[in-house]
């Protein structure tokens, strides 16, 4: 069987199991949500000032807050089979608009941290499992473990004093300077500039992550009698690692890096904040804050959206990487 | 006699609390089937990895020598003994279910090889890898080249395995148990081939079993070791006939003959008591323990080599005494 037609089958089979768990999510959050105290009526009052009975009725008539919860559920799915995420009470503007609006700089922030992630992981962990025992690996072990613990907010404020405030090389937060019309190079160099600390805070915890890993997993693999094989064939180490070790080490690190990326667009709350990033993780603190439900339910069917496109990207890049999966 | 091609001259593996070779010699002539025997943890393996350099990190050779075609191979850089490997020594592993790797294709790893040593790629490395398939009686090459290694069965791996190692036409092949792990029709198969194969390519083969009927049908020379040493060294028809150790004699009164038509109704299989672990810290003999005719002398000195007769070695000096050699110990 063609790499192709088992790529096309396993990508087959996720689109077809991803439907009911989409529907289960909103359903399941639409209830969460309303274990909230309050909604967007009340918080609009509240920073209001003052609001009478009336005002408070008519603004939840407006955005049909008054209605039964089950009608409420209904319409939001009515929407949904429109493509509609719905409408805004407090931003007033569709959610979809508002999403998309922050959605490239989640997105860039996330791809890119899970890039340096994944490359000074692999980087680090086969270092540490060619000097496994040794010095390099004692020393790479500590920094991981420091990388591991250490939160993300603090090395975040702490990359910023350093880079930022007493090196002043980088800027503290923004996702571009403003007004500066910069184009070319430049402009790509200006938009680099403030990706790079955000980035990093972000990346760390995984580096350390998926350093541990993969040198458990290129530890357990150079066991492997294939390895032998190969060195009887009279390779080079650097090609054995390479090409017979690091690929079947690759296997367990994507199934890792897969899960991580919805625990990434958590993480991205905390530094979207330290670095002012807008972002979708700073919106959905703000929905929160404003019991914006609509924007909310919006954002959290697009991350587990997102999630679900992962898993997939996971399963078809486990389908490439191994054959023997997909074959059932 | 023309120098051999690999001479092993006093050859000793050393763990940190262990020593699973000592002073091991033998010698392997071109074209030659060298058989070594004895039971698992004898240092078969060791010291087939010892030949190709690939033993465990925490392995040390304390003393020894090693030497093929002249040169020795403890005299090489890492890059020179990598030149040699797969080149010109080769080896096959027991488990053919693992020793091939699961994420490429057979094709992609008998060219892999080719394209190191021989500097073949592209179509003329895979039309050589569909002859080398071809070579090794493996059925429709053109189409198992793409297959990967769990698309074959063991017999099938082992015989991918065998065509790596005769990729490069090396002079000597070390075949570590290559049959231990297939069933006894694909066995014969395996062993065939390899017995064609050595003719056809003239090499060397170094066999290592604990199978004394493989042992009897394909060697030209045997080697039976216990605990890391040479106990026997023999032809294999003399070895059948009058085998001089106890241990030898041991071994071959555990395995059934099929000349005799023994059947395991009429009489059982003898077998050797004990276990090798008794060898471990065994200051004489280190088959003392587990010996039917030991003396008290035996547990004071480790006897040497003895050359009986032309290629005839045993390590044993009562194996000569009528009533050990008759075997009455053992009801041979």
């Amino acid at each position: 069987m063609s790499t192709l037609t088992r790529i096309g089958r396993t990508f087959r089979r996720t689109a077809i199991q991803a439907v009911p768990t989409v529907l289960g999510i909103v359903v399941l959050n639409f209830f969460l949500l309303q274990l909230a105290p309050g909604d967007a009526a009340d918080v609009m009052a509240g920073e209001a000032g003052s609001a009478t009975v009336e005002t408070m009725a008519a603004l939840r008539q407006r955005f049909g807050l008054d209605n039964p919860l089950l009608v409420q559920l209904f319409n939001y799915l009515y929407n949904l089979a429109h493509f509609s995420l719905g409408f805004s009470p407090r931003y007033g503007m569709p959610v979809a608009d508002l999403i998309g609006q922050r959605l490239p700089g989640t997105l860039l922030l996330m791809a890119v941290a899970l890039t340096i992630a994944i490359a000074l992981g692999l980087v680090l962990g086969s270092l540490m499992a060619v000097f496994s025992g040794r010095l390099p690996d004692r020393l790479l072990s500590v920094v991981s473990l420091l990388f591991y613990s250490i939160p993300g907010f603090w090395i975040g404020l702490m990359l910023i004093v350093l880079f930022s405030v007493k090196l002043g090389w980088l800027p503290s937060g923004g996702s571009g300077t403003i007004g500066s019309n910069l184009t070319g190079l430049a402009g790509l160099w200006d938009k680099v500039r403030y990706m790079i600390l955000p980035a990093l805070s972000l990346a760390l915890f995984y580096v350390a992550i998926y350093a541990r890993l993969t040198r458990a997993a290129m530890l357990e693999v150079q066991s492997q009698d294939y390895v032998r094989t190969a060195a009887a064939k009279g390779l080079s180490p650097t090609v054995i690692t390479i090409r017979h070790v690091l690929r079947n080490a690759l296997i367990p690190i994507t199934t890792m890096a897969g899960m991580h990326v919805g625990g990434m667009l958590g993480g991205a709350v905390v530094v979207e904040t330290v670095y002012s990033w807008p972002g979708l993780g700073r919106l959905a603190f703000e929905a929160v804050m404003g019991r914006d439900f609509t924007v909310l339910l919006g954002i959290l069917l697009l991350s587990s959206l997102l999630v679900i496109v992962a898993n997939a990207t996971v399963d078809l890049l486990h389908a490439w990487l191994d054959p023997r999966i997909g074959v059932r | 006699m023309a120098a051999p091609l690999l001479k092993v001259d006093n050859l000793t593996v050393r763990f940190p609390t262990t020593e699973p070779v000592s002073r091991l010699s033998f010698e392997v002539g071109e074209g030659e089937t060298l058989a070594i025997v004895g039971e698992s943890g004898s240092g078969k393996s060791l010291t087939a990895l010892a030949l190709m350099q690939l033993l465990p990190r925490s392995a040390k050779i304390p003393n020894g020598r090693i030497e093929f075609a002249g040169r020795d191979l403890f005299g090489l850089d890492q890059k020179a003994m990598r030149n040699l490997r797969g080149r010109e020594i080769a080896m096959i592993f027991q488990e053919p279910m693992t020793s091939l790797n699961p994420v490429l294709t057979i094709g992609r790893q008998i060219t892999e090889v080719l394209t190191l040593h021989e500097g073949i790629r592209g179509k003329a490395a895979r039309s050589r890898a569909i002859e080398l398939l071809n070579l090794v009686r493996i059925p429709d090459p053109q189409r198992r080249i793409d297959d990967y290694p769990h698309q074959l069965s063991g017999g099938m791996r082992q015989r991918v395995m065998i065509a790596i190692a005769v990729a490069c036409r090396p002079r000597l092949l070390i075949a570590d148990e290559p049959t231990t792990a297939l069933d006894v029709t694909i066995q014969a198969q395996v062993l065939d081939l390899l017995d064609t194969l050595r003719r056809e390519l003239s090499m060397a083969v170094v066999l290592i079993t604990h199978d004394l009927g493989v042992v009897a049908q394909w060697a030209d020379k045997v080697v039976v070791m216990y605990a890391g040493r040479k106990v026997e060294q023999a032809l294999p028809g003399a070895l059948f006939r009058t085998p001089l150790h106890p241990y030898t004699r041991g071994l071959l009164a555990a395995s059934p003959r099929l000349k005799t038509n023994l059947h395991y109704r009429d009489a059982r299989l003898t077998e050797i008591p004990g276990s090798i672990v008794s060898a471990a810290g065994e200051k004489g003999c280190p088959f003392r323990p587990r010996c039917a005719v030991a003396r008290d002398s035996c547990a004071h000195f480790v006897p040497d080599l003895v050359e009986v007769s032309e290629d005839r070695l045993v390590a044993c000096p009562y194996s000569f005494i009528p009533e050990v050699a008759h075997g009455a110990a053992f009801g041979l």
